[in-house]
């Protein structure tokens, strides 16, 4: 599904690259964690594979498209869930959905039948017609991924969906997740919770200074390492305990 | 098609959701206009009917100071306060508490009638008309100096009228002195018509005419065409404020991974706010017609020419609609879109001779303000309300302000594409 061949982006200015001479692939039908510390290169490299920022060397593939050649084909196969809510806040959800429904070419029956789907799925129902900025931040979390698969995509990137929102949000998401899977989107995403992570993903990539570190399934890393209980411990061990800040 | 009717409908749910910034749209426009034509108009009719408090000292007392005084009182432009001395009024006008004083200097009245005399006489004794009672010598006079003092706030213009009212009030002295001599030394008797001192020249203005209905220029036709143009162009500031905001917000990021141009966004907004652009110019139409008559301000003239002006009000909406998406693509904080978007407008005014007339410029400005796109709407505007020309005469202007607009698009969408290209 997802290539990915000596891909690298050093931004301007900057001393070291983000993502360095990244190779990577991602099966179809996955949910892929990409697992790294502050400053790892996990947001760069999430931009890149959705037409956000240039990477400066290498290239990638989805469903075979080339992102430089097949541009428009290629984003019309892929859903972002950005970090930020991405929503217009003066907008109800209905019109905020409708309006990026659009975007995608969606419009008429189909697109109104799809939003109030998952917005019943979400629990969001009633809230149709409400604007955004009353929302509480698991409520615009949600919608926030529904804005983004309402195309249904084939791959679906997620930069920390659930970061910010309590457990109830969180496990409606993950479990929408779940359920879009297996339905047969690819899942790639991002995240600091790696009890999340854990559970959540079929295989993961702890990547740190822009190159991956280790890669498998969550239950392989943890018994290949002998003082591991979870995830968390795995992480530790390959990343340390360092704090990684810098600019 | 669809995704621009999209993009449409949500910028129309943006603006009307912010009940404020629509409110600011639509109703600071409208006082802007009213406020600037009460006072331009009020300013006018201040020169013409209320009263202006003069300082005068009169050493003179005598023909002169009391022709002035006439003189004045006859305008009933001023109100007279003599005083005794110079000092006073001098501290009394530039301190600001009176704006204007004339000192009339001594013996003004009895050395011009003297300087007078002896000029005529002179060029009488050149004709061989030598009167008997001439004076065998000749007394040097010196020139006589009417001192006048302005309060330093004044305004240049004002100065300027002040000084050549009277300058021309001492020139009609001088005439008529002239004249009397002359009449008193070729006539026995002073009751006798020697000559007519009546104005041989006067002026006549004419006016552009349309049809059968004289156009006399007024406040109004001035003020609405340049200011709904100043607040046309304003639209600049919320327009680049929208665009800002989608990238702070995140909504910019998610476009850019929809597939979705920039072109079609940009198209979303055009339509939008140049809808707000033509809407702000009927309000501002509708308040010349019907609400300025009410105010007591001159009625906007708009008979057979508001489908030019709609033309016109379209075009320069574009252009200004044009130079909002470039500084929204541009620009990166609202703290950096609003306040370079206001002060950009002010200039642009100033440059395309909203406040002061193009031709009065410097020679340099002249041609900096030939690249202004106001400059190009006043001009149409001007055209339309006040010279009564046809479409073809606006074309160029209008062709002018729709180049402005693709050209700044283009490098809109050009800006953009290369910043985020991939």
């Amino acid at each position: 599904m997802l290539h990915i061949q000596q891909l690298s982006k050093k931004y301007k200015g900057a001393d070291y690259y983000s993502v360095s001479n990244l190779d990577l692939d991602i099966l179809e039908g996955e949910i892929f964690g990409i697992l790294g510390p502050n400053g790892a290169g996990k947001t760069t490299l999430i931009s890149m594979l959705c037409s956000l920022i240039k990477p400066t060397s290498g290239t990638f593939t989805i469903n075979n498209l080339d992102y430089i050649n097949d541009k428009k084909e290629l984003k019309q196969l892929i859903g972002i869930v950005p970090q930020e809510y991405a929503l217009y806040p003066s907008l109800t959800a209905y019109e905020n959905l409708s309006y990026f429904g659009s975007m995608y070419g969606l419009h008429g029956k189909i697109l109104k039948e799809s939003i109030y789907l998952y917005l019943d799925k979400m629990g969001l129902l009633e809230f149709a017609n409400k604007k955004i900025e009353i929302f509480s931040g698991g409520m615009k979390r949600r919608i926030n991924l529904i804005a983004s698969i309402l195309h249904q995509p084939k791959i679906l990137f997620l930069d920390e969906p659930t970061v910010g929102v309590d457990v109830q949000s969180k496990n409606v998401i993950i479990d929408h997740l779940k359920q879009l899977n297996k339905q047969g989107t690819t899942i790639v995403y991002t995240s600091h919770h790696l009890n999340e992570a854990e559970h959540f993903c079929t295989r993961v990539a702890i990547i740190d200074h822009g190159k991956i570190i280790v890669q498998g399934q969550p239950k392989k890393l943890i018994t290949s390492n002998e003082k591991a209980h979870n995830l968390e411990d795995v992480f530790i061990a390959f990343t340390g305990k360092e704090l990684r800040d810098h600019v | 098609m669809y995704k621009l009717w999209a993009s449409i409908y949500k910028e129309f749910l943006l603006l009307i959701r912010d009940v404020g910034g629509l409110t600011i749209l639509f109703v600071m426009p409208l006082v802007l206009i009213i406020t600037i034509t009460l006072i331009q108009d009020s300013s006018f009719k201040s020169i013409q009917q209320s009263k202006i408090t003069i300082l005068i000292v009169d050493n003179d007392k005598g023909m002169i100071s009391s022709t002035i005084f006439e003189g004045m009182r006859a305008q009933n432009l001023f109100e007279i306060i003599v005083k005794e001395k110079e000092s006073e009024v001098e501290e009394l006008v530039f301190k600001g508490t009176y704006q204007l004083a004339i000192v009339i200097p001594k013996n003004l009245s009895k050395d011009l009638e003297l300087k007078i005399s002896q000029n005529v006489e002179g060029v009488l004794a050149d004709f061989g008309l030598e009167n008997e009672e001439t004076s065998a010598t000749k007394i040097e006079i010196s020139t006589k100096e009417v001192r006048l003092y302005f309060d330093p706030a004044i305004q240049q213009s004002f100065k300027t009228s002040i000084k050549s009212g009277i300058d021309k009030m001492i020139s009609k002295i001088e005439t008529e002195s002239i004249y009397k001599a002359f009449q008193e030394q070729l006539s026995d008797d002073d009751s006798s018509f020697t000559f007519n001192s009546e104005k041989f020249i006067t002026f006549n203005e004419i006016t552009p005419k349309l049809k059968e209905d004289e156009v006399l220029p007024n406040s109004a036709q001035h003020n609405v065409p340049a200011w709904t143009l100043f607040a046309i162009f304003f639209i600049i500031v919320p327009l680049s404020i929208n665009m800002v905001k989608e990238k702070s917000q995140g909504t910019f990021v998610r476009l850019r991974t929809n597939p979705v141009s920039y072109s079609i966004v940009l198209a979303g907004k055009t339509v939008v706010f140049l809808t707000v652009c033509l809407i702000q110019f009927f309000l501002m139409v509708l308040i010349g017609v019907y609400l300025f008559p009410v105010l007591g301000l001159p009625s906007l003239g708009v008979s057979g020419k508001l489908f030019l002006a709609f033309i016109v009000a379209l075009f320069s909406g574009l252009a200004a609609v044009g130079l909002g998406l470039l500084l929204g693509t541009v620009a990166k904080s609202q703290e950096q879109a609003a306040p370079f978007g206001a002060t950009f407008v002010v200039v642009l005014a100033a440059l395309g001779g909203v406040w002061v007339p193009v031709f009065m410029m410097p020679n340099f400005m002249q041609f900096i303000s030939n690249l202004s796109p106001m400059n190009w709407g006043l001009n149409a505007f001007y055209d339309v309300f006040l010279r009564n020309v046809g479409l073809l005469e606006i074309l160029p202007e209008i062709g002018l302000l729709f180049l402005f607009f693709l050209a700044t698009t283009i490098i809109s969408i050009i800006y953009n594409n290369k910043k985020n290209a991939v």
